[in-house]
């Protein structure tokens, strides 16, 4: 009797195990910022692309209802293709800061001429230490804070249509 | 009085160097305990990645900015999330990560002491 317990154990212990690790293979291992979400950005500064002089900071971003926070680089393809999205959004009531990530100030300046600028500010972050505030780890990546500065939408990846949309549904 | 300046010398760039390793092997194991977001299985330590090396830039400043490593830790989890250390903290999702051992070696233990009480048992008889 005791033994046909001790089996049921192991039975159940073996049972409970291939449970644990069926349930660990459903389980999506990528990366992903949904925790973020709501969480607070502070003590944050950039300077002005072509300004030294001129930066902004977290108190200049409480004015705004809504921001959108867009890290792009000349060198990076896929800020190209949400681009067009930025632009559009521009002509919306959000304000839009662009951080110039890692790039050559002549080509970002040569990217905005090209591309047209949607942002109503645009900061640098040569070395990228100071993205790491936002939780940046690569490029394009966009944020959506309001006023409080607590993060509402993260989009990693240039920005799509339905991210355009929704973007546009946060903000009315 | 040229060997007294040479081993000067050499006393002095030892310190220098012990002080440079220490303050190295202190961010390497943190760089260690970090993972890599964009590489396949790599932690910050492993890694020559944009990220990485952005990563090891802001780990020096905290360190040079005198932060413990918890706090280093915290600071990276409330900007990427827990995904970013390789050791998670205790709490109720992973509570059977840190528990299902420690539970494992007292029913390993359990089983052990009944197998051997059955062998005695049946030895007896």
């Amino acid at each position: 009797m005791k033994v046909s317990i001790l089996k049921i154990i192991i039975f159940s212990f073996v049972i409970f195990c291939l449970f644990v690790f069926w349930q660990g293979l459903k389980k999506n291992n990528n990366y992903d910022t949904k925790n973020l979400i709501g969480a607070r950005i502070s003590n944050f500064q950039f300077t002005e692309i072509n300004n030294e002089n001129k930066s902004i900071s977290e108190k200049d971003l409480k004015n705004n209802k809504f921001t959108l926070i867009n890290f792009f680089a000349s060198w990076c393809a896929p800020c190209r293709t949400e681009h067009k999205y930025l632009l559009n959004l521009s002509n919306k009531k959000i304000k839009i800061i662009g951080i110039n990530f890692k790039d050559k100030k002549k080509n970002a300046n040569n990217f905005l001429n090209e591309l047209g600028n949607p942002y109503h500010f645009v900061g640098k972050d040569s070395d990228g230490k100071a993205s790491v505030l936002f939780g940046v780890y690569g490029i394009p990546e966009t944020i959506l804070i309001n006023n409080n500065l607590n993060i509402i939408k993260k989009i990693i990846g240039p920005i799509d249509q339905n991210q355009y949309n929704e973007i546009l549904d946060l903000i009315k | 009085m040229k060997i007294k300046k040479i081993i000067l010398i050499i006393y002095f760039s030892f310190f220098v160097s012990l002080y440079a390793y220490e303050n190295y092997s202190g961010a390497s194991e943190i760089y260690k305990n970090l993972r890599c977001l964009i590489c396949q299985g790599q932690s910050i330590a492993d890694s020559n990645s944009d990220f990485a090396v952005t990563i090891k830039l802001v780990v020096q400043d905290l360190i040079s900015e005198k932060k413990t490593n918890d706090e280093i830790y915290s600071f990276l989890i409330s900007k990427y999330g827990e995904w970013i250390v390789y050791q998670p903290s205790f709490n109720k999702n992973n509570f059977l990560l840190w528990t299902l051992p420690y539970a494992v070696l007292v029913l390993g233990g359990f089983i052990i002491f009944f197998i051997f009480r059955k062998n005695k048992y049946n030895k007896v008889n």
